[in-house]
C-alpha cells in the first residue's frame, strides 16, 4: 500500500514528489511516457516569471511569486542551469503603456520585488536590439530563465534517490475508490494507495473524471516556437515580452540557458497531444517577434516546436481535493506560470495532504543533492583528471555542444536513466545544437544500444514506437 | 532521336542519338559516343553497394563492380551480394566475387579493413 | 611546436598536409575527430570521384585511400579520435582525445579543413509534427553505409542536392521505395549525371518547384504533404499531394562548418559562409589557411584536393619565408556571378597562375566569365553549360593583373551569349 501515488511526472508531479520525499511516506510516481518531462514541461518558454501577470489574490499570483524564489534556490542546489536575467514587457502605444502600468500595480500587490517602468530609451540602453517603436517598458529584475526539463528531472531524481518509486510507460486507465484507491495501468499493474495526486497536465481532467464528477475540462491551446542558433543567442539578454492585444497573447523573445534564442509562442486551439507546428502559426510568431526585436535572423533557426497549455474554463490553477473523492488531490489546469510556480505548488500540495489527514513526519535524512558532470564547463585541469579516470570523457560525440561519450554513458546509467536519443539529449545536450544531431545521432544510437544491451533497431528517438532504424541491411 | 545525359564523367554532356543511324551529337569527347550507343543497345552501370564483413572495426565493406555491368543484372547482383560474408583483412581492390552473376565482371572491395 | 597543424583529416586536410610535406615541411600534425581518416568520403561508397585527379571514377573510400597512402608514406603525424575545441589567432590549437586528454598544440601555420555540415529541418522550418524518420541525407547515408542499417521503406526526399540523389539510388537498390524527390527550385542543384543515373534510371519522379509543407506522424513519420510553389517559393493552395511514407530525407544544402574559424577571430564571407581568403587560401589572420568545404561548398572532391594543394603549398611557403605583403585586389562580382574564392588577390603573390573558383546564379548554355579592372577587361573565359550547382574554375595568369593601374578591385562577371 502506498501513502501517495502521483499521476504524471511533469514539473508539477516532480515538484510534488520532491516535496513529499522529505517525509516518511511510501510514494509512487506513475508516468505514461518513457521519460519524465515529455509533455508541456519540455516544450514551453523556459521562463521563470516575476509574478506581475496573475490577478492579485489568486493562487496563481501567490504561487508564482513564491515559486520564483524557490526555483532559483532549488536549481542552484541541484545544478540545473538557471539565470536571473530579468524581463521587459515592452509597450508600443498608449494602450500598451496603460497595460504595463496595470501590470506594475498588480506586481506590487503580488509582492514582486525589483520592478520599475522605464522609457523606450532606457529600454534600448539595456537591450540595444530592441525596436525603435518601443515607447516604454516594465522591467522586472526577478524574472529569469531555466532549463525546464532538467529542473523536472532534478526534482524527480532527488525524490527517487530518497525512496520514491518511479514507474515509466505506466498509463493510468482506471481508479477505484473504496477504503483506499486502487489504480490500474494499461500494462495491467495495480497500485493501492491512501492518497492520489493528479498531476496529469493536459490529461488532468480525464484522470480526475476517473474518480467522480467532471469539475473542469482542459481546453488545450498550442504555442509554437522557434529555437535559434547560438549565433543569435546574444540578440537580447533579458526576456522580452509584449503586451497581450486583440491578436492574442504577445510573443516573447529570450535567450535560453544554453545560449540559444527562443521566440514564441502564439496561441491556437488544438487537440490533446497534437504538438505539430503550422506554417501560418510560425509565420505569425516570426512576424510578431520582429516587432519587438527587428534584427532577429530567422535563417539561423535550428528547431521549431509546439507545447500545449493545459488551459481550463477557469482563469486559475485548479488545486484542491476532488469534491467527489476524499483523498484525491488535483494539481490541475497548471498553465503559465506553472513552471515558475511548480516548486511552490509542490510544497502547497504537501500542506493540503496534511490538512486532508495524511500524517507526515520528516525523514531523519533527506539527500537533497545531485551530481552532474558537464565536460565543457570544467577547467582544463579538471578535464584532464576526468579523462585520466575515464577516457570516455576524452571522446567528444556531439561536436556542436561539446558533449563527451562519458556524459552520454552517465545519462544512460543515472538515477532516472535516459531511454531514448531525446532522453540523452535532455540529460546532457547531445544533439541539441546547430546540426540537430546530424553528426552525433548515429554515434549516440550506437552508444545507447551498447549500454542498454539492445539492438540498434530498437533504439528510440523519443516515445515508444519512435524507432529510428528500420532493419539491418543484408539480413538473410 | 533520343536525348540523354552522358554519365562517363561529372561534366554530364547532353547527348542526342539518332536511333537508326546511331549518330551521336552533343558529346565533347569520344567516350560520349560510346556511351550513347551502349545506352540504346545494352545500357551498363557500375554498381556500388556494401557487403557484410566480419571485422573488429567495421560492419559493412564498401564494394563495387570493377567495370560496368548491364543495368538488367543490377537486381540479381544486389541479391547475390546480400548473401556474401567477407572476412577481414581486406585491401582496396581485392576481388570479392570473381564473376558477379554471370556478367564476367568481378566485384571488388573499395576499402581497406585490417582486422 | 609544430610547423603545421591541419584540422580535419578528410580529403582537404589530407591533400593539404601532403602538399606541405612535398614542399619540405616536416613537423606536420593532422587532427581528425573520427576514428579514421577520410572524412565524409568513407560513407560516399558510390563512384565518380577522381575523374579529374586520377582519370578514374573511384568510390569515395578508394579516393580517400589514395591520399591516405600518400600521407602514410611521409612522416606526417596523425591523431584520430581527436576533437579540436578551440583555435586562437596565435595558432594555438586546443584539442581533446581519450589518450592524451585535453592538450594545447602550437604551430607556425594552421590549415582549417573541417568540411561542412548539412542544413536541417529547422533551418527551413518545415511545419508539422516531430516524429522519428526525418533524417538529413548524409546522416541516413552514414546509418546505411557505415553502420549497416536501413532507415526506412517508403521514402520521400526533399531537395535534389547530390547527396539526396545518391541516397535515392542507394535506398532503391537496398529495397526501399523512393516515392519522389522534391525540389523547391525550378532547377536541381545536383549534378546532371546524378539526376540521370540516380533518379531517371529508377523511374523516381523529380518534382521541381515543389516542397514539403507538412510532416505527419506521432512516433514515426506516417506521411508528408507536398505542394507546388510559386515563383516566390510560397506554396500554392490547392496543389497538395499526400505521400504515405515512413521516412523523409532532407538534402537541403550544406553549410561550411566554421565555428572554430569564428573562434580564431576570422571574418566570414556571408555568400560562401567560409572565411575571406587571399589567392593562396590564407585567411585574414596571418598563418591560418582554409581549404575544402569549410571554405566554400564544392560539388567535386577533385576541386577540394586541388584547392587543398594550393593551401598546403602556400602554408609551406609561409613557414619558410613568412607573410607576403598584403597589398591586394578585392574581387567583386556582378552579372550573375554569386561569389569567388579567393576574395582577395595579392598584387605580388609569387604565383604564376591564380586559381579562381566561382559560381553563377542561373543555368546558361553558353557564356563568358569576364575579369575586369576599372572597367577594363583583362581576361575572358568561354564556358558552356553553366549551372548554379556546378562550380566554375578559371586560371588567371598573374602577369595579367593590372598592378600599376591604381585600381584595387577586380570584377568577375558572367556574360551570357545569346543562342
Amino acid at each position: 500500500m502506498y501513502d501517495v501515488v502521483i499521476i504524471g511526472c511533469g514539473v508539477t508531479g516532480a515538484a510534488a514528489a520532491y516535496e513529499l520525499a522529505r517525509y516518511d511516506l511510501r510514494i509512487a510516481i506513475l508516468e505514461a511516457e518513457n521519460d519524465v518531462a515529455t509533455g508541456s514541461s519540455k516544450a514551453n518558454s523556459a521562463i521563470l516569471h516575476a509574478g506581475y501577470d496573475p490577478a492579485p489574490g489568486t493562487l496563481m499570483a501567490r504561487l508564482n511569486v513564491e515559486g520564483n524564489e524557490m526555483a532559483f534556490r532549488i536549481a542552484e542546489k541541484l545544478h540545473v542551469p538557471v539565470e536571473r536575467c530579468g524581463s521587459l514587457v515592452v509597450a508600443f502605444d498608449e494602450n500598451d503603456e496603460k497595460h504595463i502600468e496595470e501590470l506594475y500595480r498588480r506586481g506590487v500587490e503580488n509582492g514582486v520585488p525589483d520592478m520599475r517602468i522605464i522609457t523606450g530609451e532606457e529600454a534600448r540602453q539595456l537591450e540595444p536590439n530592441l525596436s525603435e517603436e518601443v515607447r516604454a517598458a516594465l522591467l522586472a529584475e526577478s524574472a529569469g530563465i531555466i532549463n525546464p526539463w532538467d529542473y523536472t528531472l532534478a526534482m524527480a531524481e532527488v525524490a527517487v534517490k530518497n525512496g520514491a518509486e518511479l514507474f515509466l510507460n505506466t498509463k493510468v486507465t482506471a481508479i477505484e475508490k473504496g477504503e483506499h484507491f486502487t489504480i490500474r495501468s494499461s500494462k495491467g499493474e495495480k497500485f493501492e494507495t491512501r492518497y492520489v495526486i493528479n498531476a496529469a497536465g493536459v490529461n488532468s481532467d480525464i484522470i480526475s473524471e476517473l474518480v467522480g464528477e467532471r469539475e473542469f475540462s482542459v481546453k488545450p491551446t498550442a504555442g509554437e516556437y522557434f529555437l535559434l542558433d547560438k549565433s543569435e543567442g546574444g540578440r537580447v539578454s533579458r526576456v522580452i515580452f509584449q503586451c497581450p492585444n486583440e491578436l492574442g497573447k504577445g510573443v516573447l523573445v529570450s535567450k535560453t540557458v544554453h545560449g540559444n534564442l527562443i521566440v514564441g509562442p502564439n496561441a491556437v486551439e488544438t487537440n490533446r497531444g497534437d504538438t505539430s507546428t503550422t506554417r501560418d502559426g510560425l509565420a505569425y510568431v516570426q512576424r510578431t517577434a520582429l516587432r519587438s526585436v527587428p534584427s532577429i535572423q530567422f535563417r539561423e533557426n535550428i528547431r521549431n516546436f509546439a507545447g500545449i497549455r493545459a488551459n481550463t474554463e477557469f482563469d486559475e490553477f485548479i488545486i484542491g481535493e476532488s469534491k467527489s473523492a476524499k483523498g484525491f488531490l488535483n494539481l490541475a489546469g497548471i498553465k503559465s506560470p506553472g513552471l515558475t510556480a511548480a516548486a511552490a505548488i509542490g510544497k502547497y500540495a504537501g500542506e493540503l495532504l496534511r490538512q486532508m489527514g495524511l500524517s507526515m513526519t520528516e525523514k531523519e535524512s533527506f539527500d537533497d543533492t545531485r551530481e552532474v558532470v558537464r565536460f565543457k564547463e570544467l577547467s582544463d585541469e579538471e578535464k584532464n583528471e576526468l579523462i585520466k579516470k575515464d577516457p570516455a570523457y576524452g571522446r567528444v560525440i556531439c561536436r556542436c555542444e561539446t558533449v563527451t561519450e562519458g556524459e552520454i554513458v552517465a545519462a544512460l546509467h543515472s538515477v532516472i536513466p535516459a531511454r531514448s536519443v531525446n532522453g540523452v539529449k535532455r540529460r546532457c545536450n547531445a544533439g541539441m545544437g546547430r546540426c540537430q544531431g546530424g553528426f552525433c545521432s548515429p554515434r549516440v544510437c550506437r552508444i545507447i544500444a551498447r549500454e542498454l544491451g539492445i539492438d540498434e533497431t530498437e533504439v528510440l528517438e523519443e516515445k515508444e514506437g519512435s524507432n529510428i532504424l528500420y532493419s539491418r541491411l543484408k539480413e538473410v | 532521336m533520343r536525348e540523354m545525359t552522358c554519365l562517363e564523367c561529372p561534366r554530364g554532356c547532353q547527348l542526342t542519338i539518332n536511333e537508326e543511324t546511331l549518330e551521336v551529337t552533343g558529346n565533347n569527347c569520344p567516350k560520349g559516343e560510346d556511351f550513347a550507343r551502349a545506352e540504346i543497345t545494352n545500357p551498363v552501370r557500375v554498381l556500388t553497394t556494401t557487403a557484410v564483413i566480419e571485422s573488429e572495426t567495421e560492419s559493412m565493406l564498401p564494394v563495387r563492380t570493377k567495370d560496368p555491368i548491364p543495368k538488367k543484372s543490377m537486381s540479381a547482383a544486389m541479391k547475390a551480394i546480400k548473401n556474401i560474408r567477407v572476412k577481414a583483412p581486406v585491401e582496396v581492390g581485392d576481388i570479392i566475387v570473381e564473376d558477379l552473376v554471370g556478367t564476367g565482371v568481378p566485384l571488388i572491395a573499395t576499402k581497406r579493413v585490417l582486422k | 611546436m609544430y610547423d603545421l597543424i591541419v584540422i580535419g583529416g578528410g580529403p582537404a586536410g589530407l591533400a593539404a598536409a601532403h602538399a606541405a610535406w612535398e614542399k619540405g615541411v616536416r613537423k606536420i600534425l593532422i587532427l581528425e575527430r573520427d576514428r579514421e581518416l577520410g572524412g565524409i568520403l568513407n560513407q560516399c561508397i558510390h563512384n565518380g570521384f577522381g575523374v579529374k585527379t586520377f582519370g578514374e571514377a573511384l568510390s569515395g573510400p578508394e579516393y580517400a585511400a589514395r591520399f591516405e597512402e600518400l600521407v602514410e608514406n611521409t612522416g606526417i603525424e596523425v591523431k584520430t579520435d581527436t576533437m579540436v575545441l578551440d583555435v586562437d589567432p596565435d595558432r594555438n590549437v586546443y584539442a581533446v582525445n581519450p589518450t592524451d586528454g585535453y592538450v594545447t598544440y602550437s604551430a607556425k601555420a594552421v590549415i582549417l579543413a573541417m568540411g561542412c555540415r548539412e542544413r536541417t529541418r529547422g533551418a527551413i522550418s518545415i511545419p508539422g509534427s516531430r516524429p522519428a524518420g526525418v533524417f538529413s541525407a548524409g546522416t541516413a547515408q552514414r546509418y546505411m553505409n557505415i553502420d549497416g542499417f536501413m532507415v526506412g521503406k517508403r521514402v520521400v526526399i526533399l531537395g535534389s542536392g547530390d547527396i539526396g540523389l545518391i541516397m535515392a539510388r542507394r535506398l532503391t537498390l537496398e529495397g526501399a521505395k523512393v516515392l519522389a524527390c522534391v525540389e523547391i527550385m525550378p532547377v536541381s542543384s545536383g549534378l546532371r549525371a546524378n539526376i540521370a543515373r540516380c533518379l531517371e534510371d529508377f523511374g523516381i519522379p523529380l518534382l521541381l518547384s515543389h516542397t514539403v509543407t507538412e510532416i505527419r506522424g506521432d512516433r514515426r513519420v506516417t506521411g508528408v504533404t507536398v505542394q507546388k510553389v510559386d515563383d516566390k517559393m510560397a506554396p500554392i493552395p490547392g496543389t497538395e499531394q499526400y505521400f504515405d511514407c515512413d521516412t523523409l530525407l532532407l538534402s537541403v544544402g550544406l553549410l561550411p562548418e566554421n565555428e572554430l574559424t569564428k573562434k580564431a577571430g576570422i571574418d566570414l564571407d556571408p555568400r560562401t559562409r567560409g572565411a575571406y581568403v587571399f589567392e593562396n587560401r590564407e585567411t585574414e589572420t596571418e598563418g591560418i589557411f582554409a581549404c575544402g568545404n569549410v571554405l566554400h561548398v564544392h560539388d567535386l572532391v577533385d576541386y577540394v584536393s586541388e584547392e587543398a594543394k594550393f593551401a598546403g603549398e602556400a602554408a609551406a611557403e609561409y613557414i619558410a619565408n613568412g607573410e607576403r605583403p598584403r597589398d591586394s585586389f578585392s574581387v567583386t562580382t556582378s552579372g550573375g556571378v554569386t561569389y569567388t574564392v579567393p576574395q582577395k588577390i595579392r598584387k605580388d603573390s609569387g604565383m604564376k597562375l591564380i586559381n579562381v573558383y566561382l559560381r553563377v546564379n542561373r543555368k546558361v548554355k553558353k557564356g563568358d566569365i569576364v575579369v575586369a579592372s576599372a572597367e577594363k577587361e583583362i581576361a575572358r573565359y568561354h564556358k558552356e553549360n553553366l549551372a548554379p550547382g556546378e562550380m566554375i574554375t578559371v586560371g588567371l595568369p598573374s602577369v595579367l593583373l593590372p598592378v600599376n593601374s591604381g585600381s584595387d578591385t577586380l570584377n568577375v562577371s558572367l556574360e551570357e551569349i545569346a543562342q
